[in-house]
């Protein structure tokens, strides 16, 4: 029900509660006894400076006539004592809410129980904020990276200073260095602080940016194992959706990443595609001649290989023209970007400028860790042919591991993205690195 | 003779306190900065104690440690494991594949030289 829908019913019960005339309130607040009629029997809507007239000769705050913020007061209260419910151990401590006098409580003393409901209001919009930071620091590659590279500076810094202060003498030699190192890594630390403080200024809504719809799909499909047998039995997408608890605009976006499985299954099963992996490897055009199926679909099915069938665990990447990444099943060590754009570098984009054409190239992402890939790319037209207009395309990029020992000798250098890639020299680079000049 | 602790950190001013502190104290410190060929390194040098940071170039600590525990001789080598990571998980993964004690950075001075006296029980 809107939320002043019955405020002339409650104007109407306090007035009769205090015995008062209506043409008494009527003239008191400034208005004709008819229009007052109307107000008291909610055929007019009431606010403003009339609301607080009319609660004022009724002595009451003008809250309590409002049948919606009433109701939102008390739900509030409520919740506030649930919570503090739920955090009691059983132990001795300060007497539970009286909820049973919750009512009374928001109609004696509005003023307080307002105030704590906004306490309780803002206590949630922080708890989901140190929830919403907690999970990106775990997740965000860009606060991770850079918060180890701060932590192993201030480590370094706190043995260099203790050193320094210890009572004693230091050879002169190593005092000079330790200064030396000092002044080095207080530098260090200056500019990766106010790297990572301009980093985060620049994230405006940390909620918002969070559980985006695309990430609740990701969060799905990696649940999963990024495999559905449902769908490889020939089953019904609904089947698999109704274990799903996404809100519309996810369930859009996943509706359509499961409808192309279901095509993909069907145009290439499992069985047969592990059979060709066994003879020509995970080459996805050597696939792709083997079993007759277009590179990207082969790509596709081999991202879904399940874990279980050992025949390899590969990365996928895939966008769409605007180069805007619509698929992300990201390797522990070539993580996909989940904010801002990727590196311009990757196979994945350039694959946009050669339609049709299977690219392939040994990745290095660059990091204190170096991980090694093949990466195999691929864009291919989506939608049906029209008269005069160039098809839309979209790109998609499987990524093998590889072992380091197997790795050519100069293999193209790549990072996540430009604000986490030590690389100072590249072409590619849109913005500065957050992280120090080089590792 | 002086005990031998080999430090693998890629951190070169870390690497320099640690070492002035343990020498310090008496010991012979080797230094090792990237995860390679760090398994190898252990082997060769065989030191009383190794000190292990988890972020490396090459490999990761946790890699390493699970080499070292499955043979060639440092099964029960005593390891100090650090990390910029102090979450639950990074510690149940040292514990799990083996380390002897997991420090988070930063750390002071003092614990760094009491861990690795422990270790050896000094």
């Amino acid at each position: 029900m809107a939320r002043d829908t019955l405020t002339g019913s409650r104007i109407r019960e306090r007035r009769v509660m205090a015995g008062m005339k209506q043409s008494d309130l009527a003239r008191f607040a400034g208005i004709s006894p008819s229009y007052l009629n109307l107000i008291e029997h909610n055929r007019r809507r009431i606010g403003g400076k009339l609301l607080v007239a009319i609660s004022h000769v009724l002595k009451v705050e003008p809250s309590l006539l409002t049948q919606g913020a009433e109701a939102t007061l008390i739900a509030t209260l409520r919740e506030a004592a649930q919570d503090r419910g739920r955090g009691e151990d059983g132990s001795a401590g300060p007497p539970p809410p009286e909820t049973a006098l919750l009512e009374e409580f928001a109609g004696r003393f509005p003023g307080w129980a307002w105030l704590l409901a906004d306490s309780q209001r803002r206590m949630d919009a922080l708890e989901r904020t140190v929830e919403s930071l907690t999970d990106r620091m775990t997740h965000d590659p860009h606060l991770a990276a850079s918060l180890h590279e701060m932590l192993s500076t201030v480590t370094a810094i706190r043995s260099t200073a203790a050193i320094l202060a210890e009572p004693g003498e230091i050879e002169p030699e190593w005092r000079d260095r330790f200064h030396r190192n000092l002044n080095e890594d207080s530098r260090r630390l200056a500019d990766s602080s106010q790297a990572l403080v301009r980093y985060l200024e620049t994230v405006d809504d940390v909620s918002a940016d969070l559980g985006s719809p695309q990430e609740e799909v990701d969060a799905f499909l990696d649940s999963h194992g990024w495999n559905f047998a449902t769908l490889e039995e020939g089953g019904s997408i609904d089947d698999v959706l109704k274990d799903s608890d996404l809100g519309p605009v996810s369930l859009y976006l996943l509706e359509q990443v499961l409808s192309r499985y279901a095509e993909d299954a069907a145009a290439l099963p499992m069985s047969r595609l592990i059979d060709a992996l066994n003879e020509v490897g995970p080459d996805p055009l050597a696939l792709s001649l083997r079993v007759r199926v277009d590179p990207a679909r082969v790509m596709r099915r081999l991202a879904a290989l399940p874990a279980s069938a050992g025949a390899g665990w590969f990365g996928l990447a895939a966008c769409d023209a605007s180069g805007t990444l619509i698929f992300r099943k990201a390797l522990k060590d070539f993580p996909l970007p989940r904010y801002g754009a990727a590196c311009a570098l990757w196979p994945l984009f350039t694959a946009l400028s050669r339609p049709n054409v299977v690219l392939t190239q040994e990745l290095e992402q660059t990091g204190r860790d170096p991980a090694h890939f093949r990466a195999y790319a691929v864009a291919q037209p989506v939608g049906t042919p029209q008269l005069n207009r160039d098809p839309m395309l979209v790109a998609h990029m499987l990524l093998v591991p590889q072992e380091a020992a197997d790795v050519a000798d100069d293999p193209l250098r790549v990072g996540v993205s430009c604000r986490i890639c030590p690389r100072t020299e590249c072409e590619g680079r849109r913005e500065p690195s957050i992280l120090a000049e080089s590792f | 003779m002086a005990k031998k602790v080999l430090l693998i950190e890629d951190e070169p001013n870390i690497i320099e306190a640690i070492s002035f502190i343990l020498s310090r104290d008496g010991w012979q410190v080797d230094t090792h900065s990237n995860g390679h060929d760090a398994t190898e390194v252990v082997r060769e040098k065989m030191p009383d104690v190794l000190i292990l940071d988890v972020m490396l170039p090459g490999r990761s600590g946790y890699d390493i440690l699970r080499d070292l525990r499955s043979g060639g001789g440092t099964e029960t080598l005593p390891i100090l494991m650090l990390t910029a990571r102090g979450q639950n998980k990074d510690r149940e993964m040292a514990e799990k594949y083996g380390a002897n004690r997991f420090m988070t950075k930063p750390f002071a001075n003092s614990e760094v030289l009491e861990a690795v006296r422990n270790l050896v029980g000094v």
